[in-house]
């Protein structure tokens, strides 16, 4: 086992398992060390659902160097079907690292200058435990038995993870959607851990709207007789079906009508005519039927189910009497709130409550309504005002604590 | 007409306030703001543009500064100069603060451009303890001429925009101005009109004098006492 970071240091990082990235990912320097916390039955997780639950593994990949003070780490929170893998060549997929336009050497969250660390949340399927892990009780996967897990459990889950690598608060936590729903919940619940934080294209609880196209895809999977009550591992189907068509239903909430407009209209697939039938005439039907297939390779549908929900229960202002800028009271955290002009999922409005409240409690906030067309996704795609917003913000948070 | 006879408030003595060898060619309004900034205090700006103010105040005062800037641009310089702007504007993102959140707040010619000048200024004496305001006064003499002699609307340095296009939306002179702070009951603590070329009139005149002398109007205000605006 070797590793370019060194943490043996770190309290309590000696027992921590550490699994190597895949050898091919050395480029731009950029050397990821993929890595598994685990968290025996002495380090429950203290879950919403009223569950301890133990024992579990969170993991994570790293890239830059954490300094001397340890004042320079940053937490990148992942998206819904996000996973940790950032900034370099994803295992399973072969696709670059879903946020290199943002991270990297000389990026806005610069490598080189920063210790960054991205978790795969708990209940998802990338490592971490969730639905389709082991349960030891009874050797088979949790499936349905597993706790439900909230926003909250999720960042209590990176809070531990950041303890046991000796990082006792963050120079910037980052994330967009799901990711910035975690954020959030990072500086209500650890004001003191966050020293500047960025939630980009979320908001503070989800929307009914939201919630009602989790729930489509939800029922889709559910209506997937593969999807075997949430047994389909023992059973040994896969519920592609009903997983393929919530992800169609889902990424067209990630796009705006001018971007499906410019980038499908009404063209054809493969011809200028219908074919009278069922077949994927127009373009956009065989990016989506693509989009919903390609999905299912990677992800589990129970662990759809869990994040999706967890998404639904987010409502940050309900632990607060309804009143979302006393969970920001006091705090000393920067902010840098962000949206999207075409993002109809969580659209300026969202953030715009997130601003007023943040107002509220008096806390240092900047806010930027990024102008695009591309619509939720936008966050995670070329966008040179975003950057330049992010590199300003980020940069002048680092001279303010001295990085 | 009781107005016309009514002598301006004790004659802001700009040029005293603004800080001996701090100018370094910063705007005129921005150093009144300068001089009368306590150190660490806070700041908010209203439409504080690429946020020069703001940083002319953090770096020599310390002050604890916000800014509402409606320009994209402009919150992204002020992002770089590591300044907490929000892309907002006075109409709709005053309401959230909360009452004194502010030592001081500032509103740089931009009232004349809001949906409700009344409200907006009551915010802003509800959120601040003092608040500076300044404006384009309609009342100015290059004004009255366009109109009286040449019949059309003026357009002016501080103006510069013609009537299809202009931003300012809800005109006003110095005298409407005094009104207003009447009618929300404001105490005018200071006040001074600049010439067209952005210098203060000394001397204390009657409003009338200024409404038609100055430029702009230049005022600090604070929230008067329950009652203390009606007798007048």
């Amino acid at each position: 086992m070797t590793t370019s970071l060194d943490l043996t240091t770190a309290p309590g990082a000696a027992d921590t398992d550490r699994t190597e990235a895949p050898a091919a990912d050395v480029r731009r320097g950029l050397e990821p060390k993929g890595q598994v916390a685990l968290f025996g039955a002495d380090e429950p997780l203290a879950m919403d659902a009223g569950v301890a639950f133990a024992p579990f593994q969170i993991a994570y990949q790293t890239a830059g160097t954490l300094n001397a003070a340890r004042s320079n780490a940053v937490l990148i929170c992942h998206a819904l079907t996000g996973d940790q893998h950032f900034a370099h060549t994803h295992p399973v997929t072969g696709k670059r690292g879903w946020w290199e336009t943002l991270v990297g050497p000389g990026k806005p969250v610069d490598t080189d200058r920063y210790f960054v660390v991205c978790s795969n949340v708990i209940g998802s399927c990338m490592g971490s435990t969730g639905p389709a892990s082991i349960d030891p009780a009874t050797g088979g996967a949790y499936g349905l038995d597993f706790p439900l897990v909230t926003i909250r459990d999720m960042v209590r889950a990176q809070a531990m993870l950041l303890d046991r690598l000796g990082i006792a608060d963050l120079f910037l936590c980052i994330g967009g959607s799901m990711g910035g729903m975690q954020v959030l919940q990072w500086a209500a619940s650890y004001p003191e851990r966050v020293f500047a934080a960025m939630p980009i294209a979320t908001g503070a609880r989800h929307s009914a709207q939201n919630i009602a196209f989790h729930e489509v895809g939800r029922q889709a999977i559910m209506a997937d007789p593969a999807w075997a009550e949430g047994r389909y591992l023992e059973a040994g189907t896969r519920p592609a079906k009903g997983l393929g068509v919530a992800r169609m239903g889902a990424h067209i909430t990630y796009l705006s009508e001018p971007a499906l407009h410019r980038k499908f209209g009404r063209r054809f697939q493969g011809g200028s005519a219908p074919t009278f039938s069922f077949n994927a005439d127009f373009q956009i039907e065989s990016y989506l039927r693509h989009q919903g297939l390609s999905f299912v390779e990677r992800f589990d549908a129970n662990a759809y189910l869990y994040l999706t929900r967890a998404m639904d229960y987010f409502d940050l202002a309900a632990d607060q009497g309804g009143v979302l800028a006393n969970a920001f009271k006091g705090t000393r955290t920067r902010f840098c709130v962000m949206s999207f002009t075409s993002d109809w999922l969580f659209p300026t409005a969202d953030s715009r409550a997130i601003v007023h409240a943040l107002n509220a409690a008096s806390a240092a906030v900047a806010f930027v309504e990024v102008e695009s067309d591309k619509g939720h996704d936008a966050f995670l795609l070329d966008e040179p005002v975003m950057f330049n917003a992010a590199q300003g913000f980020i940069d002048a948070a680092a001279r303010a604590r001295g990085l | 007409m009781r107005a016309l006879r009514d002598l301006s408030p004790a004659p802001w003595d700009v040029a005293a306030l603004l800080p001996r060898g701090e100018a370094g060619g910063a705007r005129i309004d921005h150093l009144v703001v300068l001089g009368l900034v306590a150190p660490g205090a806070r700041v908010l700006d209203i439409g504080c543009g690429d946020g020069t103010l703001l940083a002319l105040l953090r770096d020599r005062r310390g002050i604890d500064g916000r800014g509402i800037e409606l320009s994209r641009e402009g919150v992204n310089a002020c992002l770089a100069r590591g300044l907490p702007v929000i892309q907002g504007d006075a109409d709709t993102d005053l309401e959230n603060y909360p009452d004194d959140a502010f030592d001081v707040v500032v509103l740089s010619q931009t009232i004349q451009a809001t949906r409700n000048p009344r409200i907006v200024l009551e915010h802003l004496l509800r959120i601040g303890r003092q608040v500076v305001i300044s404006f384009p006064n309609f009342g100015h003499w290059r004004v009255r001429a366009e109109l009286a002699f040449r019949g059309r609307m003026p357009v002016t340095e501080l103006m510069p925009e013609a009537w299809y296009e202009t931003q300012n939306i809800h005109h006003c002179t110095i005298r409407d101005f005094v009104g207003l702070c009447r009618t929300v009951g404001a105490e005018i603590e200071k006040a001074t009109a600049l010439n067209a070329r952005g210098r203060p009139m000394r001397f204390a005149m009657p409003w009338w004098v200024w409404n038609v002398m100055g430029a702009q109007g230049v005022f600090l205000l604070s929230r008067g006492e329950p009652g203390d605006g009606a007798p007048r």
